[in-house]
């Protein structure tokens, strides 16, 4: 009955969902102002009823109704009751009905946060945004629809989630990411209302920059989250594996990136406009592309739960009506959008768009290494797969040059930068950057290395030119702490922002370089010692947990000091620095097997263990690594996200929707704005 | 020309020679870093290089891994139903590695017909079985059934040297 329930509010969603796309956009081709007005009730009704349908599949997850062929396949009577929450979204059906979900939630936010935006522009957007959700109702409708009953003959039990997604990373990480994926729909549903308008100004930017900021810092922090499980989940002990579902999610983060810093450009001086617009477009479409690759099983990878011929047509159709819809809408309007202003090449202009090429190159570079071996696939060129050395090859490079422009860049003013003065900024961090590395590389005791030096150079040249620039712009005459809190949230979400890429570039840097990896054969009661650690493998015991038996492995780690070398007998008696639990899991709905690594962090170096196999004789397989920095590599990820998050809330923003409110007229808006710029300015 | 429009051809005249750099760049290095899948019977067949990173895959011949006493290597056959290949891997095999389930190897083949992955991936749950190996499978079953078909329907036509069948 709940699922019927369920299904049915899905079809309401979907006819209020069809009625969003077409009455409003109707309205304002034949200045219907009663039909303009219905776009905000109807993504509110579009917003209850899929919230309705969604309630319906989590109650019938918890009330184990494996009538549902899709609750049947993804849950289990014996799984937690939070596991079984997540399961909604552990495979394709469910997270579909997630990404609707947030789509309408976005949807609604853009509806409720508009008030002061002109109605015509609202109702363009909204509709655009109903016209993606119609798409996505109907996919889930006609070919994956997760109210399907297994009738007549349920199944006394459910399958099981897949044991790789029980997990708290993966609880939060597919929300996350979605929210990331789908926030996009705003900026590329504002795009596309002006280029159906034929007007793009600095208020058009002013009103998508938040929302893009936001969407990103999502995107974000899931990619991060998704990093980090990884890490700990799959047994690996790496953070990014260049893996196709790792890339689809990446693409849209460069693009995306790129749009957030060209937004800036057209907000401020009204350069790159159909650049920017193209960029919107270009993000949201590879976020659909990411949702399909990753959830349609066209990769081979580890994600790729299914496989169905008719979900890829539709996929196709969709993906084409999208992106060829609105590049021919860009194609035909764009021109229209005027304004060809000229900037010179010394200026924070010139330095944004190096930014722009850059990220554009890796995306490509990302889009071409994952694509190609589809494409290969098709073309009939043979099975092939791309390796982890092309990525590395092209991005290490791509990311250097990246912070070195980061840095400069930031520092750049817009329309015309003296050269001269800044050399004079530049020669400290120049000089500094190399020798810290170095110093700080012989602190640790670890070897130079070329790849090491040019990584902490970089990310070190970045944080002081960042730094350099606060201190500059803190220098006032009634006192630096005045100056501090006149400086805005844009200013310090960027700030923070690029901080965060060098602490990022630092724990990758040290990370790949300096990590000590042991894969051993260990018996109970032998010990490996590794990078000034020495671990000693006590004992693995059976343990049960609510939905599988363990093997539980304990192992005592002790830290060896130089002095201390007289071995294992000495260290027995001390109390070990701390001990790890790694388990080896079998889940008893599947009889897969899992790996759960333990780990002891830190900020500057994490404990790694994680069981192998047994070998018999009571010897096991082990894993032990101890990498040293790699936190930094969250660590600068959450503070990416959080500058993001901090940009969206800035002053500027809100005041702006305030004047278009008291004028309902972009001259004046912007009249007002570029003011407000130059008093900033002076 | 106006200024502003020289200079977005300037912009444009710049994309354009860093995307085809790029792109140029970009084939290149693919061509160094794709590995190209083959199955047993490939390998059998003497198609496959040498020396070469190239992946392989099948399924783990029952009672094939043998894994040394003292430290972590192991070896096992691949096969596709009709050829089988010896892989040698040092390190720690996946979790739902197993005999009678596909696995995917990547690694090079060296000159005595052995092969050395440096990675060993298994199948991640009950259902999936990797495009690869599925294939190679189906491909086995094909010929075998194809050459079944010749032997019955041509059984006297089978005695001229250029019918596939004459192969077997």
């Amino acid at each position: 009955m709940i699922a019927e329930l369920g299904h049915f509010a899905l079809i309401l969603a979907l006819c209020l969902a069809c009625a969003q796309a077409f009455i409003p956009l109707a309205g304002t081709l034949s200045h219907k102002s009663l039909w303009i007005a219905t776009a905000r009730p109807l993504s509110c009704g579009q917003f209850v009823f899929v919230a309705i349908s969604f309630a319906c599949l989590v109650t019938a997850f918890l009330q184990d109704d494996f009538s549902l062929a899709y609750v049947a396949n993804n849950s289990n009577s014996l799984l937690p009751y939070y596991y079984k929450v997540s399961a909604v979204w552990g495979a394709h059906e469910g997270s579909l009905l997630l990404w609707v979900l947030i789509l309408a939630g976005w949807t609604l936010a853009v509806a409720m946060f508009s008030r002061s935006l002109p109605a015509d522009m609202v109702a363009r957007v909204l509709s655009v945004m109903g016209m993606i959700s119609v798409g996505f109702y109907l996919f889930m409708l006609l070919t994956s629809n997760p109210f399907e009953r297994l009738l007549p003959f349920p199944p006394m039990d459910g399958k099981d989630l897949n044991p790789l997604l029980q997990d708290i990373g993966l609880i939060i990480h597919p929300p996350m990411l979605y929210m990331g994926y789908v926030g996009f729909s705003v900026a590329f549903a504002f795009a596309v209302a002006a280029l159906m308008a034929g007007r793009m100004d600095s208020a058009w930017a002013r009103w998508t920059r938040p929302w893009t900021n936001a969407a990103w810092s999502f995107l974000t922090v899931g990619i991060f989250l998704g990093s980090w499980w990884a890490y700990y989940e799959l047994g690996w002990g790496g953070w990014w594996f260049w893996d196709p579902v790792e890339n689809a999610s990446l693409m849209p983060w460069l693009a995306g990136t790129a749009l957030i810093h060209s937004l800036a450009v057209a907000e401020k001086r009204g350069l790159f406009r159909s650049w920017t617009l193209l960029l919107a477009i270009l993000a949201f479409s590879l976020s659909l592309l990411g949702t399909f690759l990753v959830r349609s099983g066209v990769l081979t990878s580890v994600h790729a739960f299914a496989t169905d011929p008719t979900r890829g047509v539709f996929i196709l159709a969709f993906l084409g009506v999208v992106i060829g819809g609105s590049l021919l809408l860009f194609a035909l309007r764009s021109s229209t959008l005027g304004a060809t202003a000229s900037f010179n090449w010394l200026s924070r202009e010139a330095g944004l768009l190096l930014n722009n090429v850059l990220l554009v190159v890796a995306l490509a570079m990302v889009l071409l290494g994952t694509l190609y071996p589809l494409l290969a696939d098709v073309l009939g060129w043979g099975k092939i797969s791309v390796g982890p050395p092309y990525f590395n090859f092209f991005f290490v490079p791509l990311g250097l040059l990246l912070m070195l422009a980061m840095g400069v860049g930031a520092n750049l003013q817009w329309k015309r930068q003296g050269s001269g003065r800044l050399f004079s900024l530049l020669k400290a961090p120049l000089l500094l950057s190399p020798a810290l590395a170095v110093l700080w590389l012989l602190a640790a005791g670890w070897s130079l290395k070329i790849a090491s030096l040019l990584g902490l150079s970089a990310a070190l040249w970045l944080t002081l030119l960042t730094l350099q620039d606060v201190w500059q712009k803190t220098s006032h005459s009634r006192g630096r702490r005045v100056a501090l809190g006149r400086l805005n949230k844009s200013y310090w979400g960027m700030v923070i922002a690029h901080l965060g890429i060098a602490v990022l570039a630092i724990g990758i840097t040290l990370t790949s370089n300096y990590s000590d990896q042991r894969d051993v054969r260990l018996v109970a009661g032998e010990h490996i010692e590794v990078a000034g650690y020495s671990f000693a493998f006590h004992s693995v015991e059976q343990i049960r947990g609510p939905n599988y038996i363990a093997q539980r492995g304990r192992f005592d780690v002790f830290a060896v000091s130089e002095d201390d070398g007289q071995g294992a007998e000495l260290k027995s008696e001390r109390e070990p620095f701390t001990r790890l639990w790694p388990e080896k899991r079998r889940y008893l709905a599947t009889g897969n097997t899992m790996t759960e690594a333990d780990i002891d962090g830190g900020l500057f170096r994490d404990l790694y263990v994680a069981l192998g196999e047994p070998l018999g004789d009571g010897a096991w397989s082990v894993r032990v690594y101890v990498k040293p920095y790699i936190r930094w590599i969250w660590l600068g990820a959450l503070m990416i996200a959080l500058g993001g998050v901090i940009a969206a809330f800035d002053k500027r923003y809100r005041k702006a929707r305030l004047s278009v409110k008291q004028s309902a007229n972009t001259v004046s808006s912007e009249a007002s704005s570029a003011l407000a710029l130059a008093k900033k300015e002076s | 020309m106006k200024p502003a429009r020289k200079q977005r051809l300037l912009v444009v005249v710049f994309i354009v020679v860093i995307a085809s750099l790029v792109v140029g760049l970009l084939t290149y290095a693919l061509r160094e870093n794709i590995n190209l899948f083959y199955t047993p019977s490939q390998v059998a067949a003497g198609e496959a290089p040498t020396n070469t990173q190239i992946r392989v895959g099948g399924m783990v011949v029952v009672d094939s891994l043998q894994r040394a006493s003292d430290s972590l290597d192991s070896s096992f056959l691949v096969s596709d139903g009709s050829a089988t290949l010896l892989i040698h891997y040092s390190g720690i095999l996946p979790d739902l590695f197993a005999e009678d389930e596909a696995a995917v190897a990547t690694g090079a083949l060296g000159d005595g017909g052995v092969f050395v992955a440096q990675q060993v991936l298994a199948k991640h749950d009950e259902e999936y079985t990797p495009p690869e190996v599925a294939d190679a499978m189906q491909q086995a079953i094909d010929k075998k059934a194809k050459a079944a078909a010749d032997n019955t329907t041509r059984p006297i036509e089978s005695k001229t040297p250029n019918t596939p069948a004459a192969a077997y």
